[in-house]
This record gives C-alpha cells, structure tokens and sequence, in this order.
C-alpha cells in the first residue's frame, strides 16, 4: 500500500518555472493585478508627500510642485493612474464572487454587487474634483 | 484512407525512464471521438502499454482530467473535432507527480481533503427513527453549486499557488469544505475553521481565478475561498470582541 506524505516522494516531480505566469493570458493577468497594489502605494505615497507640502506652507508647496512637473514623475503618474484603473476595476467586477448576498431565496445577479462600487467611485472622484477644482 | 490526427502523447515508466517524453501518435479523426476515444484507440490498436485513468466516459466520475493543449481538461468531453488539424498535446495533469504515462498520483489531494471533514457533522444524532434531517429547497440551493464537484481535479492543475506551494489545501478541497459548512443539517463549521483558516487554507488562496475558469461542473471554487474568507475574517473579529466565546 502506498502511504502518504506529506511530500510525496513517489512519480515525476517537473518544478514550476518562474515565468509560470507568462504561460496564460489569465496568469498575467492576475500577477498585473498584484503589481498594480505598488503603483496604488504610489500613488498614496504622493499625496501623503501632498498633505505634507500643503501643510509645510506656500513655498514647500511650491517644490512639491516642481517635483511634480518632472517628466519622470509625469510619466511614473500617467502609468501608476492605468494601474490604479485596473487595480479598481479587475477588484470590483470580482467583488461578487467573494459576496453571496441571498434575497428572497435567490442569490443577488454579480451586476448588482459590483454595481454600487462603481457609482460610489464616480460619486466620490466627482466630490473629490469638486473639491479641488471649485478655487 | 480516411482523416487522421496526430497525437502528441508524454510518456513516462518509472523503471525505464528519467525523465518523460513525449511521444507522437496518428488516429483517425472522427466527428464523434473525444481525446479519451482516441487514447483508448492507441491503447487497443497501436500500443497496449499506454497507461492512463478513466472509467464513465461522460463526464461523472472525474477520472480523465488531462492536460490537453496545455488546458486542464476531462478527455472524455474534449472533442478532436474541436482541435483539428491538430496536432493534439495530451499531457498527465500539471502539478502533480507522473507515476506513469498520464496517470498522476493524487493521495495528496485525498489527504486534504479528508482534513476539511467533508461530511455531515451534528453535535448529537438523532436517532433514525426520528426520521431526516429536512432541508428546504432554499438551504438546499444555497450550497448546491458547490456539491457538484467530480473531484477531477482540473482545478489543481491550474492553480498556480498548489504548484508552488504543495501544502496549499487547494480549490476543490476548498470549496467541498464551504459545500458542508453551508448545508443547513450541519453543525461542523467551528471544527472546520481551525483547519481552513490556517495558512496553507483559505489565506493561502491569492485568487487567481483559473479554477473556477477551468472546472467542467462549475463549481466556482474560486468563489466559495473567497465567500469564506470573508466568513473567517468575520469570526476573527468576533473572537476578538468576545473573547470569552461568542460561537
Ligand atoms: S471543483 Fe471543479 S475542477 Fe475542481 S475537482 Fe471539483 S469538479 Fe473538478
Ligand atoms: S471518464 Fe469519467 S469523467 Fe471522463
């Protein structure tokens, strides 16, 4: 009788590569997916430096916006805001499957839960806009 | 002569070989043949050594799972037809040790999955003569998706974490745990949490999704990880709340 192991030594082991997740669309998908929480951090990185430089008085603020007008941070921002984009979306759209609302008997359609996240987003983005470009 | 198809085939003996090969075999491409036809013509026509696993031909027993074309699938409800003009690679499912041929050794899947208690558990039977534990057909529904699971393991094969990580416990054992927890006749989902809330358990899920992608019954394991992350995450914070006991 072959007993088990927790490792079992038995049969052809092959090692998965390291590229594994160039071998499907969905893989690279999903590692693009986990990438994009670094250009998220990015992103709240920048506006803690914002808050601080806003805090830190007119000239402070100033720097901060040279900083800003580099064109490597242009372009570190114009890539981090694609991936923020998708890091957004990708999450949202699979929100329904982590929830299982029931109601009345039949499980809530995937539209109606990933739904609310998105009119939240817009709601807020617009608040948010609102915010800044009402001055 | 009638159409033909050419079949890439690994072949791998224990005894005789290091490492696998891959082998290349012709059949005759017809409209009604699936991968496992074919393999099964190769076996009584051309080579009765070739070894692989497979019983009802129709998609019940969970036994065909092979990689085709680099796709975990069931053989026997994958049609030539759909790959012509070939070639067809058919490969012993990913992720798991070749013992021969197509055939892979799964005790590691079984051993898990003994783990997650997948089985009614009642704090005290009720005698038989009392009758059944009854069910609703709402209860029924709500867990339903997750009993329709083979056991073929394609899920596995395409789930990059259990490759990297053989103690990951994985989709299917996964989900058959959330299959039970669910059913309203159970009351086992407390024993269960220790098991599935551990590192190699749930946590160890990154949500790839290709399981439930690849799954012929669809199950949707990938869902029922996540539905209960979201259950344990609750009960840690209850734990935390009340301390003394709040199950
Ligand atoms: S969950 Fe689906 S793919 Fe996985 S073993 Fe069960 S039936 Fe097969
Ligand atoms: S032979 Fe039973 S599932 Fe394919």
């Amino acid at each position: 009788m072959l007993r088990y192991t927790e490792y079992p030594p038995r049969g052809y082991r092959v090692r998965v590569s390291t590229y594994w997740w160039t071998g499907r669309r969905a893989y690279l998908r999903f590692i693009l997916r986990e990438l994009s929480s670094i250009f998220v951090a990015w992103f709240v990185l920048e506006t803690l430096f914002q808050i601080n430089a806003l805090a830190g008085g007119p000239s402070a603020y100033s720097d901060f916006e040279q900083f800003l007008r580099n064109p490597v941070v242009i372009a570190s921002n114009v890539i981090s805001f694609l991936f923020v984009l998708f890091h957004a979306v990708t999450w949202f759209n699979l929100s329904p499957k982590a929830m299982a609302v029931r109601l009345g008997g039949k499980r809530v359609p995937a539209a109606l839960i990933a739904g609310p996240n998105y009119v939240a987003w817009v709601l807020i983005s617009a608040g948010v806009a609102w915010l800044i470009l009402r001055g | 002569m009638a159409e033909q198809i050419a079949l890439e085939i690994t072949r791998y003996s224990p005894e005789r070989d290091k490492t696998p090969s891959m082998e290349e075999f012709e059949v005759p491409l017809r409209k009604e043949w699936v991968v496992l036809d074919a393999l099964n013509y190769i076996k009584d026509k051309v080579d009765g050594s070739l070894s692989f696993r497979w019983s009802c031909r129709m998609g019940v027993c969970g036994s065909c799972g092979m990689m085709v074309n680099g796709e975990p699938k069931l053989t026997c409800a994958t049609f030539l037809n759909d790959y012509a003009p070939g070639p067809i690679r058919v490969e012993p499912l990913k992720n798991f040790p070749v013992m021969r041929d197509l055939i892979v050794e799964i005790s590691d899947f079984l051993a898990k999955l003994s783990k997650v208690k997948p089985w009614l558990i009642r704090k005290k039977e009720k005698p038989i003569s009392e009758g059944e534990y009854l069910q609703t057909p709402e209860e029924l529904d709500s867990y339903r998706q997750f009993s329709m699971c083979i056991n073929c393991l394609l899920c596995y094969a395409a789930c990059p974490v259990y490759g990297l990580d053989p103690l990951f416990a994985g989709p299917a054992a996964l989900a058959l745990a959330q299959r039970y927890n669910m059913d309203s006749r159970d009351e086992g989902k407390s024993e269960r949490l220790d098991v599935l809330s551990q590192h190699d358990g749930i946590w160890g899920c990154t949500f790839v999704g290709e399981c439930t992608q690849v799954c012929p019954k669809h199950v949707d394991p990938a869902g029922a990880i996540q539905q209960y992350k979201l259950t344990a995450a609750q009960e840690w914070v209850k734990s935390l709340l009340m301390p003394w006991g709040g199950k």
